[in-house]
């Protein structure tokens, strides 16, 4: 298998009849880690919601490919087989199933029926992913993110990153939450994927998730659009200075979508 | 207005009887809860209307099964319950009516542990099935549903554990249907004397389906001074049986009833679990998991009555709704007046995966006492559509999906039943009716 393209085209994006996404442009190949910053109420979750196939989020227009697929004919579980992965800023919690158990669920989706993972094979895989972002063994059969402190969660959806290997990952806001040390170590984690097969679009609005994780390309969002986009210079800028200036140059004045 | 054309009628009711040379007091309550049923009325569980139901059309009273000769010969299905193992040490199975199996070790014979179908048990130990049967935890003239199943009791088991006698592997009992025509009319009765201890699990298990049956199942459990009784039911009747379960528990002083439901029929049910704390410091516990389908109505009623000081009562409930099933879990926690520094807790919850299924959770605390504590929590809610998305963004599959959410659920109950063959069943049987 060689490198994806994650192609994201016009992409205009409703929800309860009100317009977020108002014609989003992006493209992330294999091998790439993008960063989107940007203020609050850009439109960053909306983007990554609509890529995943959220059931609130309504795509009007526009088109979103991975290797020349249409994601948008896609069912959730068929892009996330189809290889896309998607960080959540809020991640579900569902009482009664441990985390193990969904996991292995997760592993044995992209399985065949009959061809399911070993449990040992599992647990190894499991207990060494834990043991590289520094978590507790038990959380392993604790309730998936159920009473998991913010930063623990995070942890956790790095962990089923890690586990699941997707081609195209999207991480959003993975950084909030988490301590000065435990983001050292879910970058690590995530700087463990990086390869030529993996693709990565991380939503931050912090440079120091970024000194770890260094981006190709950075791309800021604001009304709706990707008004800017660079390299990872861009990044040091806007949190040397902020976002007056790229509003100043663009004539913007309200930056949320409105 | 019930019309209840019978099926049977007194002669059908004596020639039972005179083929199982029943004595005579057996003969005469049978007959006497008979004439009663025609003008009793039919129980009333709160917010289901029963009064269409099917309580008296089935294809028969009494079907001649051959008994299965061995554990081997036992259908796939109630080999699983019974357990490959064969720890199948003091088990009882039933063939529609008829007695099959029965195990019961040396060890407990000795000990002067009763355990036998229910025709050898009115016959050779007559006077102990006399005082229990019917006389002081469920009565006969209570609704037309009990006088019925007085009169037309057709199966079922005594099990009598003497005083200070402690049985450590649970004894099961396994009712299987396999002749669509077969009545079920069941009766149980579970004596544990003072201090003694004992772990029951019974099966219903059909493996025919049927167009139009019944069963009526009563459960009488009269727990001693100090004794323990653990009472599991794992039930999957066939769809078009109508299910009318009462299983019922009186305590002495310090007595404990535990009981561990799995209510996984697929027809129509009224299911009534009672354990009535008489006894001072005596404590009951209630759980329950519930799977519905199709079209199925069920109501469950579960109470726990105080009527001692220091009494503990627990319901935990859990149900998972499908289709078009609907449920109505009805808690009730009853403390009289002098049972003081009681605690009465229930917990209900229900989860509905469609659109069409339907589910009410009532907790009912009834307290006569001041000097108590009770609480109760219910709930009744649809699949979080957030959750799907959440485990479906990892690739699983909607189905599956699902799956983990009803088992996520019904998890926190059934990790907590304390009996190890129980839990594992159910585990197993769940999966199989969320599959459907
Ligand atoms: N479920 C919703 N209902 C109504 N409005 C919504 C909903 N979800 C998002 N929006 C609106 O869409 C806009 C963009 O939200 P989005 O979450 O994409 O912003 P964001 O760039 O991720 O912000 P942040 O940096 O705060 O996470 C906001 O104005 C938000 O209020
Ligand atoms: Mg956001």
């Amino acid at each position: 298998m060689s490198q994806s393209t994650l192609t994201v085209k016009d992409l205009h994006v409703s929800i309860d009849g009100k317009e977020i996404l108002k014609g989003v442009n992006l493209e992330i190949k294999g091998g790439e880690f993008h960063a989107v910053m940007g203020p609050n109420g850009t439109g960053k979750s909306t983007l990554s919601s609509a890529i995943m196939g959220h059931p609130k989020y309504e795509v009007t227009q526009g088109t979103i490919t991975l290797d020349g697929e249409d994601v948008l004919e896609m069912e959730v579980d068929e892009r996330a087989r189809a290889g896309l992965f998607l960080g959540m800023q809020y991640p579900s919690e569902i009482t009664g199933v441990t985390n193990a158990e969904f996991l292995r669920s997760a592993v044995n989706a992209r399985r065949e029926e009959g061809d399911e993972i070993s449990l040992m094979k599992f647990i190894r895989q499991m207990d060494s992913n834990m043991d590289i972002l520094e978590m507790d063994q038990d959380m392993a059969q604790r309730y998936l993110n159920e009473g998991f402190s913010g930063g623990e969660k995070k942890r956790n959806e790095i962990l089923q990153l890690m586990t699941i290997k997707p081609k195209i990952a999207i991480l959003d806001e993975i950084d909030s939450g988490l301590d000065i040390d435990a983001l050292k170590v879910v970058s690590q984690g995530i700087n463990q994927m990086r390869d030529e097969n993996f693709g990565c679009l991380i939503i931050t609005h912090y440079q120091r998730l970024l000194d770890y994780i260094t981006p190709d390309h950075v791309h800021v969002m604001m009304q709706g659009r990707v008004v800017k986009s660079g390299g990872p210079e861009l990044a040091h800028r806007l949190e040397a200075e902020g976002y007056d200036w790229i509003k100043q140059e663009l004539g913007i004045e309200d930056e949320t979508v409105q | 207005m019930t019309e209840t054309k019978w099926l049977v009628d007194e002669s059908v009711i004596r020639d039972f009887s005179a083929a199982n040379n029943e004595p005579e007091w057996l003969l005469n309550a049978r007959l006497d809860a008979f004439n009663k049923a025609e003008d009793l009325p039919l129980p009333k569980p709160d917010k289901t209307k029963i009064d269409k139901w099917n309580f008296t059309q089935f294809g028969a009273h009494n079907v001649n099964s051959t008994p299965y000769a061995s554990i081997a010969d036992l259908p796939e299905k109630a080999k699983v319950v019974v357990g490959e193992e064969n720890t199948a040490q003091n088990v009882y199975v039933q063939r529609n009516g008829v007695p099959s199996i029965l195990n019961l070790s040396a060890e407990l014979k000795e000990a002067g542990v009763i355990f036998t179908d229910f025709a050898t048990a009115v016959k050779e130990h007559s006077d102990l099935v006399q005082k229990y049967f019917m006389t002081q935890v469920v009565k006969a003239d209570e609704h037309k549903l009990t006088a019925l199943h007085a009169a037309l009791v057709n199966g079922g088991v005594f099990l009598y554990v003497p005083k200070n006698v402690e049985i450590k592997e649970p004894v099961q009992a396994v009712f299987i249907q396999d002749d669509k025509n077969a009545a079920i009319f069941n009766h149980v009765i579970v004596v544990a004397e003072a201090n003694s201890s004992v772990t029951y699990v019974e099966n219903y298990i059909s493996t025919v389906e049927t167009e139009q049956g019944v069963a009526n199942i009563i459960t009488e459990v009269i727990a001693g001074d100090n004794a323990r009784v653990s009472y599991g039911a794992v039930d999957t009747l066939a769809e078009n049986i109508t299910v009318y379960v009462n299983r019922r528990g009186v305590t002495a002083p310090h007595a404990h009833i535990e009981w561990s439901l799995g209510s996984m029929n697929d027809g129509n049910i009224v299911s009534e679990n009672v354990t009535n704390l008489i006894g001072d410091g005596s404590y009951a516990d209630t759980k329950m998991v519930v799977v519905g389908s199709g079209k199925q109505s069920m109501n469950f009623t579960t109470k726990v009555v105080h009527f001692g000081k220091h009494t503990e009562g627990y319901i935990l409930k859990h149900g998972v709704m499908k289709d078009e099933a609907k449920a109505i879990f009805n808690g009730i926690g009853k403390i009289e007046h002098g049972a003081s520094k009681s605690n009465a807790e229930q917990e209900s919850r229900i989860l509905m995966l469609s659109e069409k299924a339907r589910g009410d959770a009532n907790p009912i605390l009834l307290i006569d006492e001041d000097d108590v504590t009770a609480g109760h929590a219910a709930s009744v809610g649809r699949v979080d559509p957030l959750q799907l998305y959440y485990l479906m963004s990892r690739g699983i599959t909607k189905q599956e999906a699902e799956r983990l959410v009803i088992h996520g659920f019904l998890a926190p109950v059934v990790n907590k039943l304390p009996i190890e063959n129980v839990k594992k069943q159910l585990k197993g049987i769940i999966e199989g009716k969320v599959r459907q």
